[in-house]
């Protein structure tokens, strides 16, 4: 490892947390720079405690490392403590393991995994050196190169990224880097390799693109400028989750992070259709992992991190299909190495609370459902398949085994809302308090009463989900509605059992700007940048104010890109992009929000979206 | 082989880029690297279970060390084998899935009766030299006049106010040679004093301030108050400590240290 450290003692022993800065973690990576042929730098744009919490990161990472001709490092924001000490002294951003700066490697590839994010990128590229716009750097400069769920509508981030890789990472990579090396042995310039890189499955160049739009701001038309570019690009997408890369010997951070326990990723992809989900659709179809495969990478995992805490990755995991089994195996050999169980959110039924009360002590932990809507009516609006019964029984269960804590998930401002489906959030809340004081006679409660606590968050709409057409709340309606809820909550016969917590609006509004936004947002989020503006995902670093400042600057609204619903033949943003699931059945799926009709998963029923041209996961399974 | 809850203390050296991580983490680290070697390590009942542990002093971030300590309970030993004994072989295993900087030197096993590491210390060895770019010379008669004084009182910021403390019953030994500073400190609960309080005061006798950061501080080891003629008492884990104390060791002050013991020469190797 590398002893020595691009910032100074004196800068190390001023600022939090050094232990960001240093590297040399259990498990890091160290090559000979010499011996590698390509640099490959890996950024999360958040903090260290974020970004190493991060799966992918660790999935990506661990790839390019075992190839033998790449040496893959890691940077992620420093935070604003070093922040300004490196713009006053001039430090370049530097790489952890090899602490050499950012600006020498031959890529950056840079994870954005969420809007308020995208500030933060423009950080990482001004501290390393390189030009934030793509069009303005010199071969010298390193490839940067996007990918995570926020690619799937790129075009806010289209001025800033040489190419953009679109969908799972393990598939193309090895193909991009050779090409690399290839064009690098002709002698041919940047421009010639990102022009064959646009010709690989899933990568888009955004410089090969136009956009030309309406007077009114919408998209006239959006097409490639040379003729060999495809005027589509489609995901990218793992066939078989057995046989793919799986990182067993992840990087073990000094400090404390957000997600501190090894991961076990048991499938991807989401059976239900949720229609406000994006993760639900855009990794479909569902592909589970092995279960024997899986009960091996436990076992390696926690032989090669000593973490403490293992944990199941993956959405709904309840629909595992062989959860039960591997649980089984999990609680015995987490057993014999004093190792805990983090269990993912399961649906709550008589199997999720046998085996909670086996791995947590029942009188702390806390019960948790996502209605996501108060009514039955949002429910079934959202195709959130989890009825009151469901919920009300659940909770009877778990009451007579001894838990007393309830969390539960709403969305506030999905579509069709009206103040009889909020006030549903503050009922839903109120019965459940009732079940707890019919279940549980007086005698047996622990803390004398049950505690409920009812969350809010603000309904984004996303691309490629039914509702990417759907209008989103201005900042006043969705406070209004916060204030709504938490007055029906005060007007519950259990209100002293219910506590709510609600989320802010401005940045869920900006969120949503940049969720659907267009090519023009470059211009808004580079002016947000310049401001000042980084680290917006941190409540304490948001200003609404940079934001509607950089908007007006640039003559945009916010409003256009969030309060309107958009019709059916508008091109969105978007569009170019081929995630598997066809616009038909997004359209399909939109109306029948509209008429309350809910949509069976795809174990029960396969809808037409169009995965099923992947060939494989759940849609070349048999279904029961 | 060994019976249950035998208590071990491991000594490690902490140097290079792993000097910035905080004593918390490096307990955590020791915690990982611990199931990671798969000892057998004692825990504790319930849900969360930890690991029975304990740490002899907290080192300072910045500052590197050649010799820390940490008590943990075992509740069997790796099988001694390749002409080495269980406990080198245990320091081997951890050192193998360990990161450098952070390298374990030594396992004992301790006696029974053997006081916790972190209430059994009472002194520690720092030397102190200049950064780069900071060196100067330092004549001896003012290391003289330092010792010399009766008392040498500093001010202390405390939770509670500022306090006023005198160093001077806690500076056991104060020597400037080959541009470095080498002293031995009380680092009991009650008394502990830093080396960089000392160094302030010693420069603020003279007149001077040091600017932030100026030096660079190594712990060298840390002692425990020799305890008086029973040294065999605790035979029957091993042989205690024959070695003399800190003042047959290059790197710890001579004289004034024959009262003290390196937490690391108590107990016996199996």
């Amino acid at each position: 490892m590398s002893e020595r450290l691009a910032l100074s003692d004196d800068i190390l022993l001023k600022i939090s947390k050094p232990e960001r800065y240093i590297g040399n973690e259990v498990n890091a990576v160290t090559k000979d720079k010499n011996a590698v042929r390509v640099r490959f730098c890996m950024c999360f744009p958040d903090v260290y405690e974020i970004g190493m919490s991060h799966l992918g990161l660790q999935i990506l990472y661990g790839m390019f490392n075992a190839m033998e001709d790449v040496w893959c490092e890691r940077v992620f924001s420093p935070w604003t403590d070093l922040d300004a000490l490196m713009r006053e002294r001039k430090i370049p951003l530097f790489a952890l393991e090899s602490q050499d700066p950012v600006r020498e490697f031959d890529f950056l590839g840079i994870t954005i995994q969420y809007e308020m994010c995208y500030t933060n990128i423009l950080q990482v590229l001004d501290l390393s050196g390189i030009p934030l716009e793509a069009s303005r750097r010199g071969e010298d400069c390193p490839i940067v190169v996007g990918g995570g769920p926020c690619t799937y509508n790129p075009e806010p981030l289209a001025d800033f990224f040489d190419l953009f890789y679109i969908g799972e990472g393990e598939t193309q990579y090895r193909a991009l880097i050779e090409l690399y090396e290839e064009c690098r042995e002709q002698g041919l310039d940047r421009l010639e390799y990102l022009r064959r890189a646009a010709a690989l499955p899933g990568i888009y160049v955004p410089r090969f693109y136009e956009t030309a739009y309406n007077g009114d701001g919408t998209i006239k038309s959006f097409s490639p400028l040379e003729e060999n570019i495809p005027p589509v690009v489609r995901k990218e997408i793992v066939r078989d989750m057995t046989d793919s890369y799986y990182p067993v010997r992840p990087v073990v951070p000094f400090i404390k992070v957000t997600q501190d326990r090894a991961v076990l990723e048991i499938q991807r992809g989401c059976i239900r259709g949720c229609r406000f989900c994006q993760a639900g659709q855009i990794y479909r179809p569902v592909r589970e992992r092995d279960a024997e495969t899986l009960k091996g990478y436990a076992k390696e995992l926690l032989r090669n991190t000593g973490q403490e805490e293992i944990s199941l990755s993956s959405l709904s995991s309840s629909d595992y299909s062989r959860l039960p089994e591997l649980i089984d195996f999990l609680i015995e050999e987490c057993g014999r190495r004093h190792t805990n169980i983090s269990l993912p959110s399961l649906r709550i039924d008589a199997f999720s609370l046998d085996v909670m009360s086996k791995v947590q002590d029942v009188k702390k932990s806390s019960l948790t459902f996502a209605p996501e809507a108060g009514s039955q009516r949002l429910r079934n609006v959202i195709n959130k398949g989890l009825t009151e019964e469901d919920i009300l029984r659940g909770a009877a269960m778990a009451f007579a085994g001894g838990w007393n804590r309830v969390k539960l998930y709403f969305m506030l401002g999905l579509p069709t809302e009206t103040e009889e489906d909020i006030r549903g959030i503050a009922e839903l809340a109120d019965r459940i308090a009732a079940v707890f004081y019919e279940t549980v006679p007086k005698e047996k409660r622990t803390n004398g009463r049950v505690q409920i606590v009812a969350s809010t968050s603000f309904f984004v709409p996303k691309p490629f989900t039914p509702f990417q057409w759907a209008a989103q709340c201005t900042g006043e309606e969705f406070l209004d509605k916060a204030y709504q809820t938490r007055n029906a909550i005060s007007e519950q016969l259990n209100q002293r059992s219910i506590r709510y917590n609600w989320h802010e609006a401005d940045a869920s509004v900006m969120e949503g700007v940049l969720a659907r936004g267009d090519r023009r947002l470059g211009r808004v989020i580079r002016s947000v940048y310049e401001r000042g503006g980084f680290y917006d995902a941190w409540s304490e670093y948001y200003d609404n104010d940079r934001w509607l400042e950089a908007m007006a600057e640039c003559g945009l609204s916010p409003d256009f890109y969030t309060h309107r619903e958009r019709e059916r033949e508008e091109i969105l943003p978007w569009d170019f992009i081929d995630c598997g699931v066809s616009r038909e059945f997004l359209w399909r799926e939109w109306e029948k929000a509209r008429r309350e009709e809910t949509s069976e998963n795809c174990r029960l029923k396969c809808q037409g979206c169009g995965a099923a041209s992947f060939g494989c996961g759940i849609c070349t399974a048999p279904r029961a | 082989m060994g019976g249950r809850n035998m208590k071990l203390r491991i000594k490690f050296i902490k140097k290079g880029a792993v000097r910035f991580i905080g004593h918390l983490d490096v307990m955590r680290y020791f915690q990982k690297a611990l199931r990671r070697a798969e000892i057998d390590v004692t825990y504790t009942a319930g849900f969360s279970p930890h690991q029975i542990m304990s740490f002899a002093a907290p080192l300072g971030v910045g500052i590197e060390s050649n010799g820390e300590y940490m008590d943990i309970g075992v509740d069997s030993l790796p099988e001694a084998a390749d002409n080495m004994t269980s406990c080198e072989l245990l320091v081997r295993r951890l050192n193998a899935v360990g990161v450098r900087g952070l390298e374990a030197v030594e396992a004992r096993v301790l006696p029974e009766d053997a006081g916790n590491a972190m209430a059994s210390v009472a002194a520690a060895a720092y030397t102190v030299r200049f950064r780069e770019g900071q060196e100067r010379d330092i004549p001896q008669e003012a290391v003289d006049a330092f010792l010399s004084r009766e008392r040498i009182p500093v001010t202390k910021e405390t939770k509670r106010g500022v306090r006023e403390i005198d160093l001077r019953p806690g500076i056991y030994e104060f020597t400037w040679q080959d541009g470095a500073f080498r002293m031995l400190l009380d680092a009991s609960s009650a008394g502990n004093i830093k080396p960089s309080q000392v160094l302030e005061a010693f420069f603020a006798g003279r007149g001077q301030v040091l600017p932030e950061n100026a030096l660079r501080v190594v712990r060298e080891d840390i002692y425990t108050v020799r305890s008086a003629p029973d040294r065999g008492s605790s035979s029957n884990q091993g042989n205690a400590s024959d070695r003399e104390c800190a003042s047959d060791r290059e790197s710890a002050p001579g004289a004034g240290a024959g009262r003290f013991i390196p937490l690391g020469e108590i107990g016996g190797v199996l």
